[in-house]
């Protein structure tokens, strides 16, 4: 075995540990059984949140808002990178501002957006493509902006249009760090998406964790909180392998 | 040279076209009556917003209060952060042992554990300091674990020829090579805090200014909501820009 499989065994051994030492503290008196709930409470409540809270199905909401946020923001990141390389001035006068939008924290905005969409799907799914936007144009326009200057000769030596060239060359070479950017952009997405639906207990896992809160189901909510940091993983996960799969040479 | 000043110019006027554009735009749609009336307020009603909010002593309290939750939980958060990713970074057992918990933990929602820390440090200012504190650990973590890998073992060699203590090593030559990542570490750590702290606000409190927003909001103050949104994003943006420029490389030293 070797010492970075005993590392990742020791990690896990510790995790298990943590659990055992809370529970026995619970059952000792020593932390508040009405502030945190047994670990053995919350293992049980996993099976009650799948079955009664509908946990699945709250996941495939969630994981629709993402999937439209991740079409928006591919149609409209994509061509605004496009559109900042085109035009030199334009993205002279604007990359600064777009990446003063990656600084900002745009997921205050949600009152405003409950206000212009109402307490729904749409106000959930325009936060995150509003918090992912920056990053796929930025990650657009630096693919786009690093097409190396040989490939860029060799299309001009075949003669090819403006859209060819577009087309043949720089989009293909961009594409890794394209896909960069809609990676970074889709994680903005969740993170917002999933905070969002907490905040205005509206939609999917969100509102789950938010709803048995304030039922005071202390278990219920734990195991609930566990459900989304593993779907969180998952979801990272996934985006990860998929962004390997589509540049296999990196 | 010329053509230079040329495209700069240039530039200018584009950046002043586009925010005329964007403002004439607004002031036309805020008069159009598209939208639900005050849903776009006028520009003017905004200015007029945020010079009331400006002038009155009920903006500065509740700044005052985020700034402090803010700030602790930059602190607290950065504090345990660095050490715990200096310890990490050091010692390749305990960082293959414990950090993929940082990656796998560290972009998930952070809100959703505003409930728990309600139950922990009650309603007041200790849940959303430990709200902010909880969002900006783990990119400073992952920063000063990344940045102590990435020293030059010469600096380290040269401080052991030396005999530093350890004290002496980790002022004088850990904490200054790693002073660009950590910088950056603590620039996210800061947006987060932000976020995070006043998310909190917003859901659950009676001050700060997460809780002015949501009260102009609650009363469809549309222009003050603005306004507030407009202070929020300068000031967070603005904070983001001074600690960036912490982490640029100083002016080499002249030697004469």
């Amino acid at each position: 075995m070797t010492t970075r499989a005993v590392a990742r065994g020791v990690g896990i051994a510790t995790l298990v540990l943590a659990a055992f030492a809370v529970e026995g503290l619970l059952r000792a008196g020593v932390i508040n059984r009405f502030i945190v709930p047994l670990p053995s409470q919350v293992l049980a409540a996993l099976p009650r949140i799948v079955v009664e809270e509908h946990v699945l199905a709250r996941f495939g909401q969630t994981s629709l808002e993402v999937l439209w946020a991740s079409l928006l923001l591919a149609a409209a990141g994509i061509p605004l990178g496009v559109m900042l390389h085109r035009y030199r001035i334009v993205r002279l006068a604007c990359e600064s501002w777009v990446g003063a939008l990656a600084a900002a924290p745009i997921v205050l905005m949600y009152p405003l957006f409950l206000v212009i969409f109402g307490r729904s799907t749409t106000t959930i799914v325009m936060i995150g493509f509003a918090a992912g936007l920056a990053p796929v144009i930025l990650k657009t326009l630096e693919g786009l902006a690093a097409t190396r200057v040989v490939l860029q000769d060799v299309g001009r030596s075949f003669r090819l249009s403006n859209a060819q060239q577009f087309w043949k060359i720089l989009l293909p070479a961009a594409l890794p760090s394209v896909f960069v950017g809609l990676r970074l952009g889709l994680i903005f997405a969740m993170i917002n998406i999933v905070g969002v639906e907490f905040l205005i207990n509206f939609g999917g896992l969100g509102q789950l964790i938010n709803e048995l809160a304030e039922r005071y189901d202390l278990p219920g909510m734990y195991g609930a909180i566990l459900f989304v940091v593993a779907a969180s993983i998952l979801f990272f996960d996934v985006t990860e392998r998929v962004e390997r799969w589509l540049r296999p040479n990196t | 040279m010329a053509a230079a000043e040329h495209m700069s110019a240039h530039v200018r006027w584009l950046r002043i076209a586009i925010v005329a554009f964007v403002l004439i735009g607004w002031e036309a749609l805020a008069m159009s009556g598209l939208l639900f009336r005050d849903v776009v307020p006028s520009l003017s009603a905004i200015v007029r917003a945020l010079a009331r909010a400006l002038a009155s002593g009920e903006f500065y309290g509740n700044l005052a209060v985020t700034l402090g939750e803010v700030g602790a939980a930059l602190a607290i958060g950065g504090a345990a952060g660095l050490a715990a990713g200096i310890a990490l970074g050091a010692n390749r057992f305990l960082s293959w042992a414990y950090e993929p918990f940082l990656y796998y933990l560290g972009p998930t929602p952070k809100i959703i554990f505003f409930p728990v820390m309600i139950m922990w440090f009650g309603v007041a200012s200790g849940s959303k300091i430990a709200m902010g504190t909880l969002s900006c650990f783990f990119p400073i973590v992952i920063s000063a674990a990344a940045a102590m890998r990435e020293i030059d073992p010469v600096l380290i060699r040269v401080g052991r020829s030396f005999r530093a203590s350890p004290w002496q090593m980790a002022t004088r030559i850990y904490l200054p090579a790693m002073r660009a990542p950590i910088v950056n570490g603590v620039r996210l750590g800061l947006g987060v805090a932000i976020i995070g702290t006043l998310l909190a606000e917003t859901k659950l409190s009676n001050r700060g200014m997460g809780y002015l927003v949501i009260q102009a909001y609650a009363t469809f103050d549309m222009p003050r909501m603005y306004a507030l949104l407009i202070v929020l994003f300068v000031l967070s943006i603005g904070a983001n820009a001074l600690i960036g420029r912490l982490g640029l490389p100083h002016a080499p030293v002249q030697r004469s």
